[in-house]
């Protein structure tokens, strides 16, 4: 274990828990723009979770210990994958802790435990917001391993750095069955973090609520840290994206700190550039029904599995 | 005959003690105290020191022996390798805390005598045991029908219900259709030298047409006894009718020995194996560990969801199984090696994840006495220890790290991961597509046990008198912590189980003389590929944040908490019966898969003075495929009645022709 590579690795997981509201704020902002209304400054996700941490927190009398440590539990598990995903650079000690498919596991640990402390409080909301919001994961999992799979095929490993080094590293050029895989995962992205069409972070109407659904009893520092981390979700997904799909630009961790230094404004422009086109495509689009939800999330899989078959038939 | 050696002999002697301690059991049957609090917990010693035995008796090589009993000129071989090693210690750690779980579930309630009942439990973990050792076909028999029978009559314990002498009755006729394929494919595998020892198959050359037959007799009688679709059926009826700890011992365990069958046969006894009868148990694996998954989502009841989630982790069991059929058919067998040892973690983790939340429910129904998910909830503030050592079986039934059931599907899929290369053209495509499957399966896993512990544990109380429940005595809470303790231990130190389970998978496959150990604290199976996960580093990585976190919140800000009423978006009235019932959380499932089902609904209409929504689910396998069967051999017995007559000059005309036609053949 490196210095340098100690450092990216707490460099990366500050960057990442710091950023990750601010990328939330860029989207909103854009969305706000491409709708033709005055746009929310950018640091409003600071000040809502700031002004949540100073609240008191009302808690129903009926939550258990459970509902209490959620919040923290989901937190931890999505900065524990920040620190795994290569981000910024590849030589990061943590990454060895969990591959691909691990990572999976445990973005699907964090929305069990979010789950389950829906469904705490014994509220109707709470209760269909978990059942919906599990609906959503087992539909978008098998499309997300496929994506897994097309790009360890290509990089024959499942370790997202080695992934990222592999394709960062050869020569450009255009996989049909990356592109493929690209817009599976795009519409993985949606629907886990939900966005629209799967889910409208905007809502106010409960009946049409997955995500928010879940928080509804949550009031202070829980619903803070689980808006953080929300936020970081997103991000993480975004960076899971960039990995996999557009890597150049990233650390390899061979040349020291300027090499990280570099990186930093690269993912910068990288995010900037996928917030805007996440609030194109949340603008572009309307939410469809729960239930068209399942279409949606096979589509997902078969451009998954296009990817898989044009990797296999055409080596390609 | 050689000496009867320690480890063998150590094996040998729990499972004694457990016939001994089961007949001890007869000697005072109705003294409540003394079977449950003497009997039950030696009964958990000797399954901890089987377990102990097993384990410590794994890296020595195999040892056999012909016992002095049996029939004359027909002794009892027993064996004792890895492999059956493997499978002994997931019986005696799994037992042992069901055993002392059952100490404090037992009482006088139960239907049978409780001294008949330590007679049958005992009865029934000696002829799993003795299973296990077997080294000759009349044995392995005469240990399987045992098993068989002694957990009939722990099913029909409530025998004055007459739906559980139904499913027993069910479970017997499953139970022998299946041992008759088994002994039919022990009889193919003699190959003509009508020598049932399990060495003398172990050398029989057979044609390779009479070795696949042999193969899909044995797949078709395991496969019953393991609950593989269509042969489920006996399942969630059988192991629900079961009291609680006898639910436990047969998801857990007794599913695990025909596993073991299926493997000693394929791996051990057929030996030269071909890639093709892989893609049977693949693709019924695959399609099994989904359709058992969900029709559990769909269930209202908690054990028979429960019974149907055995029967997708048993669908997942035999994907690995097919999988390592492949590989090993394609000249693979490093990767066949990975997928057996990806068999045999989850075999283990299935065995303590599903006797800890069969118990578990043991434990609700015990303070309860419901069963059904509707009249339950919200039970995590009035049995705290039953609630949250349930929750990490159901974390880890749920496939979550760092608990052990994600570690299995772990290993299964990176051996999924290199299917591409299996060299037969569009077989490396589809399988794949399995992987994707299987991950459906795992995920749909988590919806159930979410809705699983959710529905029991979490939310308000669905009855009122569900406020005046007790948590669970000490001897309960012993044997749940103990699975419990278990699920975590596998699921945080996977290396060490990896390496223990490489040297059976080696010796199964031949493979891989340089597999490279993993430091304890990292996974890294595949050598070939970068890919490791560590349970450790996620526990600690996660507790270290929440800590951190929690730490940091209360030092910056504050930890004010005021306890208010639900808020519920201001509804106003919130009532137990505003939360998801277990039909209404199922309803995803039942929209989305629809055509698994065989589903009645009635609506009602809007004019209906007392409207009723019901809404029944069926397995569509009962109305295609066993009531056909049933008249199928109801008119056949009707047919053949007609002989008995009645009269007795029919019945010696009978005796006459058969004389003549035997006479005619013999001259």
């Amino acid at each position: 274990m490196r210095a340098p590579d100690l450092l990216a690795q707490l460099v990366e997981i500050v960057a990442a828990i710091a950023v990750a509201p601010l990328f939330m704020g860029w989207v909103n902002q854009c969305r706000a723009w491409l709708q033709n209304r005055r746009a929310p400054g950018l640091l409003l996700p600071y000040r809502g979770i700031r002004k949540l941490f100073h609240k008191d927190a009302a808690i129903a009398h009926t939550a258990s210990p459970l509902f209490r440590v959620a919040p923290y539990i989901v937190f931890g598990a999505m900065s524990l994958a920040a620190t795994i995903i290569p981000s910024m650079s590849t030589g990061l000690p943590f990454t060895t802790a969990a591959d691909a498919i691990a990572l999976v596991g445990l973005f699907a640990t964090a929305r069990v435990f979010m789950a389950l402390a829906a469904m705490d409080i014994g509220t109707a909301f709470g209760t269909l917001g978990a059942r919906r919001e599990m609906m959503i994961g087992f539909l978008a999992e098998p499309a997300l391993l496929m994506v897994i799979f097309v790009a360890s095929l290509i990089s024959t490993t499942t370790a997202l750095p080695a992934i990222t080094e592999s394709l960062a590293t050869r020569q450009f050029a255009i996989y049909p069955s990356l592109a493929f895989t690209a817009v599976a995962f795009t519409m993985v992205l949606l629907a886990e973090n939900a966005r629209i069409p799967i889910d409208n972070p905007a809502t106010h109407l409960e009946l049409t609520m997955i995500h928010e659904a879940m928080l509804l009893e949550y009031s202070a520092r829980h619903l803070a840290l689980m808006e953080w981390a929300a936020a970081l979700k997103l991000f993480n997904y975004a960076t899971i994206g960039f990995a996999m799909f557009v890597p150049w630009g990233i650390s390899t961790g061979e040349r020291g700190f300027g090499d990280l230094a570099a990186s930093i404004p690269i993912l910068l422009v990288k995010l900037a550039i996928a917030g805007a086109g996440l609030a194109l495509i949340e603008t572009a689009s309307a939410k469809v029904r729960v239930f068209r939800a399942p279409e949606f999330l096979a589509t997902a899989f078969l451009f998954a599995v296009l990817g898989l078959l044009v990797r296999l038939l055409l080596g390609a | 005959m050689s000496e009867l050696h320690f480890p063998l002999a150590g094996a040998l002697a729990p499972i004694a003690a457990w016939a001994l301690i089961g007949l001890t059991g007869l000697v005072r049957p109705s003294a409540v105290r003394f079977v449950t609090r003497v009997l039950f917990p030696l009964g958990a010693v000797s399954g901890l020191a089987l377990a102990l035995i097993a384990a410590s008796s794994l890296p020595l090589p195999a040892e056999a022996i012909a016992l002095p009993i049996g029939l004359p000129d027909l002794p009892f071989h027993v064996r004792l390798d890895s492999l059956s090693c493997v499978f002994l210690f997931l019986l005696g750690a799994a037992s042992a805390g069901i055993s002392i779980f059952a100490g404090g579930y037992f009482g006088q309630e139960q239907g049978s005598s409780l001294g008949l009942l330590c007679v049958q439990y005992h009865l029934f973990l000696a002829s799993m045991g003795l299973v296990l050792l077997a080294d000759d076909a009349y044995l392995f028999m005469v240990a399987w029908e045992t098993m068989a029978l002694s957990s009939y009559f722990l099913v029909t314990t409530q025998h004055r219900d007459p739906d559980i002498r139904r499913a027993g009755f069910l479970y017997l006729i499953v139970a022998h259709v299946g041992a008759i394929a088994i002994l039919l494919s022990f009889g193919l595998m003699q190959g003509g030298s009508w020598l049932f020892t399990f060495d003398a198959m172990r050398t029989a050359q057979l044609q390779p047409s009479w070795a696949a037959l042999a193969f899909l007799l044995a797949l078709f009688g395991f496969g019953a006894k393991a609950g593989l679709v269509p042969l489920h059926v006996w399942l969630p009826e059988a192991h629900p009718a079961a009291p609680s700890p006898v639910s436990a011992l047969m998801s857990g365990v007794m599913l695990k020995t025909a596993v073991y069958g299926i493997l000693r046969v394929t791996f051990d006894l057929l030996g030269n194996t071909s890639w093709w009868w892989g893609l049977i148990p693949l693709g019924v694996g695959l399609f099994t560990a989904l359709f058992g998954v969900v029709f559990a989502a769909a269930q209202t009841d908690m054990k028979r969801l429960l019974a149907y989630s055995s029967v997708e982790n048993i669908g997942i069991i035999f994907t690995g199984l097919g999988l390592a059929i492949v590989f090993a058919g394609v000249g693979m067998p490093s990767l066949a090696a990975l997928a057996l040892i990806a068999l045999l973690y989850h075999s283990l983790n299935h065995a303590f994840m599903k006797s800890l939340l069969f118990i578990g429910t043991g434990a609700v129904l015990h303070a309860t006495g419901e069963r059904s998910l509707g009249r339950l909830g919200g039970l995590i503030r009035q049995m705290p220890w039953v609630a949250w050592l349930t929750l990490v079986g159901a974390l880890a039934l749920a496939g979550l790290p760092p608990l052990n059931g994600f570690v299995s599907e772990w290993l299964l899929l990176q051996s999924f991961l290199f299917a591409h290369e299996v060299p037969k053209g569009f077989i490396n495509m589809l399988l794949p597509l399995g992987a994707a499957a299987l991950v459906l399966a795992a995920a749909l896993a988590a919806y159930v046990m979410v809705k699983f512990y959710g529905i029991i544990f979490l939310g308000q109380q669905r009855d009122p008198s569900l406020s005046k429940v007790h948590d669970a005595g000490t001897l309960e809470r012993i044997g749940l912590a103990w699975l419990a303790l278990g699920c975590v231990a596998l699921g945080l130190f996977p290396s060490y189980v990896v390496n223990i389970l490489h040297t059976v998978a080696g010796s199964l496959t031949g493979a891989d003389p340089e597999y490279v150990a993993s430091p304890w604290w990292l996974l890294t199976p595949v050598p070939r590929r970068e890919a490791s996960y560590s349970a450790v580093i996620f526990l600690v990585a996660i507790a270290a944040v929440v800590a951190l976190t929690i730490l940091a919140v209360s030092r910056l800000y504050h930890r004010r908490v005021n306890r208010v009423p639900p808020w519920d978006c201001g509804s106003g009235v919130i009532t137990a019966r505003a939360q998801d019932s277990a039909e209404g959380f199922g309803q995803p499932i039942r929209h989305i898969f629809g055509s698994f089902f065989a589903m009645k609904r009635d609506l009602p209409s809007p004019f209906d003075r007392t409207p009723r929504y019901r809404v029944t689910i069926e397995d569509r396998f009962w109305r295609a495929l066993y009531l056909p069967l049933a008249s199928i051999v109801e008119r056949a017995a009707n047919a053949i009645a007609w002989l008995q007559q009645g009269r007795i000059a029919t019945y010696l005309l009978y005796s006459f022709i058969t004389l003549v036609s035997l006479l005619a053949l013999v001259l």
